[in-house]
């Protein structure tokens, strides 16, 4: 377990800033506590100071998972976000787009969505920019959220 | 009135000599032990009047200290005296109390290489005599050393062995070998001393020649003498089938786990600042390479200009083919190694866009 250096740090926070924008600083610096990024086995973990410190006594190869994982580096050191982070991500996304019950499921389970199942969208989306989907209750999906809802069943 | 006077006077006198010897007289219930050797005085009177912590106490362990120091002192004045250089100095008995040890127990050494043999052979040390009987001075010679019974660096003639080169030397082929002999003692003597104190030699890396190296060790010893050229490695090919080494390069190194959470905040903000601004930053590497790019080419076609005009004009052709020799070998070694600089610039400095001189590449006058 190590902290992020300043290349990872970098390519991580370009890739949040496209769903999130600037509030990426309110997940930075919180009023309610110290939250920081950690890496494990190419993992990235967001994570309260108070866990960390209690992580620490875990030798790394015991430790499998410590607060949230945001995302994973990839071996060509690309930064993937995993549905996990979604709960952290979706209350400050910029860009949202709500999608009609209908093709809920079909993109759960990894389909495209199409223009007619298109609820609402938030003004000003440019093309190809990096949003939020949340169904007509305001739940965030995942494209593999209906994957992994599967798989614990 | 005068009587009265002279008397006061002597009154007081007698009273100030009692004074002193009160001072240095010091009533003890217990006498002192003294160890004068080591400056020791060992009071063993109980200590009644400081059972009670308090403040008041400083005053009262003041009186017991001087108390104390003054019996040691009278004691010291007894001791026999002796005047040296200008000093009255007192001579010191011997000390009577055995101080503790100021070291720890030193650990038992390893064995070395000749008793790890000689243990497992169950040879055990022959007592030797001192003297041995030395025919060719009809005397008892010593064994080894000074004069010794049997030298062989004394003799006046070698016979040459047949199966040796008639041409050969013996003489210094003796002499070889003793040096030799010396030195293989010598290395023996330190690798003993080194596995005593768990040093590593220098030869560590599996250079030492024995013949007896594991694959490891060979790998390592190839990585060195690679790299133990001038040009540290860098011009020396491998052979058809060899692979580059794995992880020779230096270890990264991280920030600590749980550095300073403010500072690691102050810099994580600092960069979504820098990326948000909008505004490219300039990359302070890449602009002083293109700038003394630039230089270099203004400066080698003025170069070119001059000795083109040297060589219109006719005239001299010994510095004007300096001139043009020099500038293009320059000029292209120049390029090249900016070049490779540009090439090889890591990408975390491309990353930092901080403005500022000290990050720079290096400005050349």
């Amino acid at each position: 377990m190590r902290p992020l250096t300043e290349e990872e740090t970098r390519v991580m926070f370009e890739k949040i800033a496209k769903y999130i924008g600037e509030n990426l600083q309110l997940l930075v610096d919180r009023p309610d506590g110290t939250y920081c990024f950690r890496l494990h086995n190419d993992r990235v973990y967001y994570v309260s100071e108070k866990i960390l410190k209690l992580a620490a006594n875990i030798s790394g190869d015991k430790l499998v998972s410590l607060g949230t994982c945001f995302g994973k580096f990839t071996k060509t050191h690309k930064f993937r976000l995993h549905i996990t982070a979604l709960d952290y991500l979706a209350p400050y996304a910029k860009y949202k787009v709500w999608i009609k019950p209908g093709a809920e499921q079909s993109f759960l389970y990894g389909n495209h969505v199409l223009k007619s199942g298109l609820g609402r969208i938030t003004e000003n989306t440019s093309q190809y920019q990096g949003v939020v989907v949340y169904s007509m209750a305001d739940i965030p999906l995942h494209p593999k959220g209906g994957r992994v809802s599967l798989n614990t069943h | 009135m005068e009587g009265q006077n002279v008397e006061e006077l002597l009154a007081k006198a007698e009273r100030d000599e009692a004074e002193k010897l009160q001072r240095i007289t010091v009533h003890k219930e217990l006498e002192l032990e003294f160890d004068l050797g080591n400056l020791l005085a060992l009071d063993r009177n109980p200590p009644t009047g400081l059972r009670h912590a308090g403040p008041t106490q400083e005053a009262e362990l003041r009186a017991l200290a001087r108390d104390n120091t003054q019996l040691l002192i009278n004691q010291l004045w007894q001791l026999p005296t002796e005047r040296v250089e200008e000093a009255l100095v007192a001579r010191l008995p011997e000390p009577t109390t055995r101080l503790p040890r100021e070291k720890p127990v030193p650990r038992p050494r390893p064995l070395t290489r000749w008793q790890q043999f000689a243990r497992l052979k169950g040879i055990r040390p022959k007592k030797k005599t001192n003297l041995v009987w030395d025919e060719v001075s009809g005397q008892w010679r010593r064994r080894w050393g000074y004069q010794r019974a049997r030298d062989d660096t004394k003799e006046w003639l070698i016979e040459v062995p047949g199966s040796a080169d008639p041409m050969e030397d013996q003489f210094a082929k003796r002499i070889q070998a003793k040096k030799e002999r010396v030195a293989k003692n010598e290395l023996n003597r330190l690798r003993n001393l080194a596995r005593a104190h768990k040093i590593q030699l220098p030869s560590a890396t599996g250079m030492h020649p024995t013949g007896h190296q594991s694959k490891e060790e060979l790998g390592r010893a190839m990585q060195v003498a690679r790299v133990s050229t001038a040009s540290v490695g860098r011009f020396q090919e491998r052979l058809p089938k060899e692979k580059a080494p794995r992880g020779s390069g230096k270890k990264r190194k991280f920030q600590p786990l749980f550095g300073d959470f403010a500072a690691e905040k102050k810099s994580q903000l600092e960069m979504l600042r820098v990326m948000n601004s909008k505004k490219p930053q300039m990359d302070v590497t890449r602009a002083t390479n293109k700038q003394m790019r630039e230089e270099d080419q203004e400066e080698a076609a003025k170069r070119r200009k001059m000795s083109q005009k040297g060589k219109r004009k006719g005239g001299r052709q010994g510095p004007g083919g300096k001139r043009k020799g020099g500038p293009p070998s320059q000029g292209g070694k120049r390029k090249g190694g900016l070049g490779g600089k540009m090439n090889s610039a890591p990408p975390g400095l491309g990353g930092r866009r901080k403005g500022g001189q000290h990050h720079g590449g290096k400005r050349r006058k």
